[in-house]
């Protein structure tokens, strides 16, 4: 079932919250809602479930107008940060609870409910839970305990709100791993939201980042990482770098470097910022070739296999970030204040008013 | 084996004695949260004459003169009519007062827990005010707007209905005084519950119905209950706004507590004691009923765990 979101408006008092955004969600996609906190992603998911109403705008389900549907007629899988399982209700109990509030006409039988419960609980793992209760379980345990239970309702739209944000990092890693296998399997279709740019970018099929309310880019993961649209989209997939580069005539100019801006083709001696990800500055001890940055580094620190080096150089206002391989570091006998040589091999270029270019 | 040990007892004397070169016998270590025993012991012991003071001597006095001249006396008092018209009428405004301020704490709980509106402090304190009010000043609040000589006594002298001095009148001051206990005891448990677990409901199809009574009620029984018991147990006791209103007609307007007062002015102290000790045993009751219900929850939540 695809979602369509039209021209959808929402403020809360004197903050907007959700600014005029049109998107849709195809059928059996797994797309991420991805953003810094208030930017109106959880709003967004909110108001496709039908827990909050849009000021204008409709939301649409395969077409079918659904804005005014009352949130119980949806049918819609919710799944909560603080999973919202029911305290009082044992883990069957919890899963079973879509199924037992039916109406008598279109409830299903003890036995089914029975069946299907189980079902549904040995696919998230956990079918030897049925007898406890919430609080003897995990974070972990929890969350995919109330996927079952939305999952129960046979949703025709699945949505998650930061569902691993409040689980520890490893836990988190391999819940979102799990989650992109159950959607290969059961092929819903699913929004889920999060700050967490390496989640997005691991299980989404689709990415769509939101910034104050709006829409910035919306596409593969790998576009979206490759090809940001603009300095924001830029910035907030993982680390970046700016340095001030000279635009010519299709080429960007950090230094002595030239870095191709195909984009910009057009343009003549002009200036603007040169966009960098640490992975994509080569470092070395020496002046190897004419062509590198002079630069001193400040700070040397190692996480696990690599380097990440801080290091400050003319060609940039603020300090450059650098990452290596462990071995490539000790290689060239990097030492703390001393000098280095740096060239940023890749860049993509926006004009300092951040006029946006589709490159 | 054995000059192992003293070797190690040597050891850790020599080690005290260094560590503490001047101070002679090494203090005792304690926890950082505990208190010495004659602090320990002085705090128990000032909290347990309190309450025997207070709680247990008060209510032994009461039963013990309820029972001095024997049970057949007791049973008589007891019995008398005007005593048993006192027992009927105040069930009867409890009956009638406890579901009502049931019903209005969960819903102000509700709306203020659940609902983001203007003017909600306002809501807060109000609901406060009954608390705050002397209850003469409620009975006198009340004589003003509803007594014959008050705002809307020729209209409802107009239609023949009574207000003060009869049983309507009762029951609204009880209302009234008893109307914070519910609500009190229910907003912050449900603003600290949040509205996460409501809302997973009704996206899982439950109508706003279902979600109250399977979700919301059993998250907040316990603060219910407790509400519902302190309500009930003043609503018994309430004297002061009653005497006002009720103009203290025997056998028909007097509640247990006023008719203890008339017997109690008419030197009558075993009777006066006797309809005591029966309130007091209504209060005991509920406070056992209390424990039982809770005791009763926390073996189903063991026996779920195990």
């Amino acid at each position: 079932m695809s979602i369509e979101i039209d021209h959808v408006n929402k403020h809360f008092r004197d903050f907007i919250a959700v600014d005029n955004v049109s998107l849709t969600f195809r059928e059996g996609e797994l797309t991420a809602l991805l953003g810094p906190s208030g930017s109106g992603k959880t709003t967004l998911l909110r108001i496709i479930a039908g827990l909050e109403q849009p000021d204008t705008g409709r939301i649409r389900f395969h077409g079918e107008d659904t804005t005014e549907l009352h949130v119980s007629q949806r049918g819609v899988g919710f799944v909560f940060q603080h999973y919202a399982l029911f305290k009082h209700m044992t883990v069957f109990q919890n899963v079973a609870y879509g199924l037992t509030v039916r109406p008598r006409r279109t409830r299903p039988g003890k036995a089914e409910i029975r069946d299907k419960v189980m079902r549904l609980l040995e696919l998230v793992q956990l079918d030897w839970t049925a007898h406890r209760y919430p609080h003897q379980l995990s974070g972990g345990q929890r969350q995919r305990i109330a996927l079952a239970r939305a999952l129960a309702v046979e949703p025709k739209v699945l949505l998650l709100d930061e569902p691993f944000g409040a689980l520890d990092a490893k836990v988190r890693a391999e819940l979102r791993r799990w989650l992109r296998r159950l959607h290969d399997e059961i092929h819903v279709t699913s929004v889920f939201v999060t700050h967490d740019q390496e989640e997005a970018l691991e299980v989404s099929d689709r990415v769509v980042v939101m910034n104050k309310g709006k829409v910035e880019q919306d596409g593969s993961p790998e576009e979206v990482y490759d090809n940001p649209a603009n300095p924001f989209v830029y910035q907030f997939l993982g680390n970046v770098n700016r340095f001030r580069a000279g635009i010519h005539a299709g080429e960007a100019r950090i230094g002595d470097i030239r870095l191709p801006a195909p984009e910009f083709h057009d343009r003549r001696n002009e200036s603007g910022l040169a966009y960098v990800r640490p992975h994509e500055i080569e470092v070395y001890a020496e002046a190897v070739a004419s062509d590198t940055l002079p630069a001193r580094i400040e700070l040397i620190s190692v996480v696990g296999p690599t380097v990440r080096l801080e290091l400050r150089t003319d060609a940039a206002d603020d300090l450059v970030h650098a990452e290596l391989p462990k071995h490539r570091f000790h290689a060239l006998g990097l030492t703390q204040g001393n000098d280095a040589w740096i060239r940023p091999v890749q860049s993509r270029v926006f004009l300092p008013d951040s006029q946006v270019s589709n490159g | 084996m054995s000059d192992k040990l003293a070797k190690r007892v040597g050891l850790s004397s020599v080690t005290v004695a260094q560590a503490h070169p001047r101070q002679g016998p090494a203090p005792l270590w304690r926890r950082a949260t505990e208190e010495p025993a004659w602090v320990r012991v002085a705090l128990i012991g000032t909290a347990l004459t309190f309450l025997a003071l207070f709680l247990m001597l008060p209510l032994a006095v009461v039963l013990y003169s309820a029972f001095e001249r024997g049970l057949g006396v007791w049973y008589s008092a007891i019995t008398e009519p005007d005593a048993l018209a006192a027992i009927r009428l105040t069930l009867l405004v409890v009956a009638i007062v406890v579901p009502l301020n049931t019903l209005f704490g969960i819903a102000a709980a509700w709306a203020i827990a659940k609902f983001e509106f203007r003017g909600k402090p306002i809501l807060i304190s109000l609901i406060d005010m009954p608390f705050a009010i002397s209850p003469v000043v409620v009975g006198l609040i009340f004589v003003i707007l509803f007594g014959s000589q008050g705002w809307l006594g020729p209209w409802l002298s107009a239609y023949d209905l009574r207000i003060i001095f009869a049983v309507p009148g009762i029951v609204i001051v009880i209302a009234f005084g008893t109307l914070p206990f519910i609500a009190r005891e229910l907003i912050p448990l449900m603003q600290q519950q949040g509205k996460e677990e409501e809302e997973a409901s009704l996206t899982l199809g439950a109508s706003g119905w279902k979600t109250f009574w399977h979700v919301t009620l059993p998250n907040i029984k316990w603060g219910l209950i407790y509400g519902i018991i302190l309500c009930n147990a003043r609503a018994m006791g309430e004297f002061g706004a009653v005497a006002v209103v009720s103009g203290r007609i025997r056998g028909e307007t007097n509640t247990m507590p006023l008719h203890i007062e008339v017997l109690y002015n008419e030197y009558m102290f075993t009777a006066a004691f006797a309809v005591s000790s029966l309130l007091t045993g209504l209060a005991l009751v509920t406070i056992a009923i209390k424990s039982v219900v809770e005791w009763q929850e926390e073996r189903r939540q063991k026996l779920a765990e195990a």
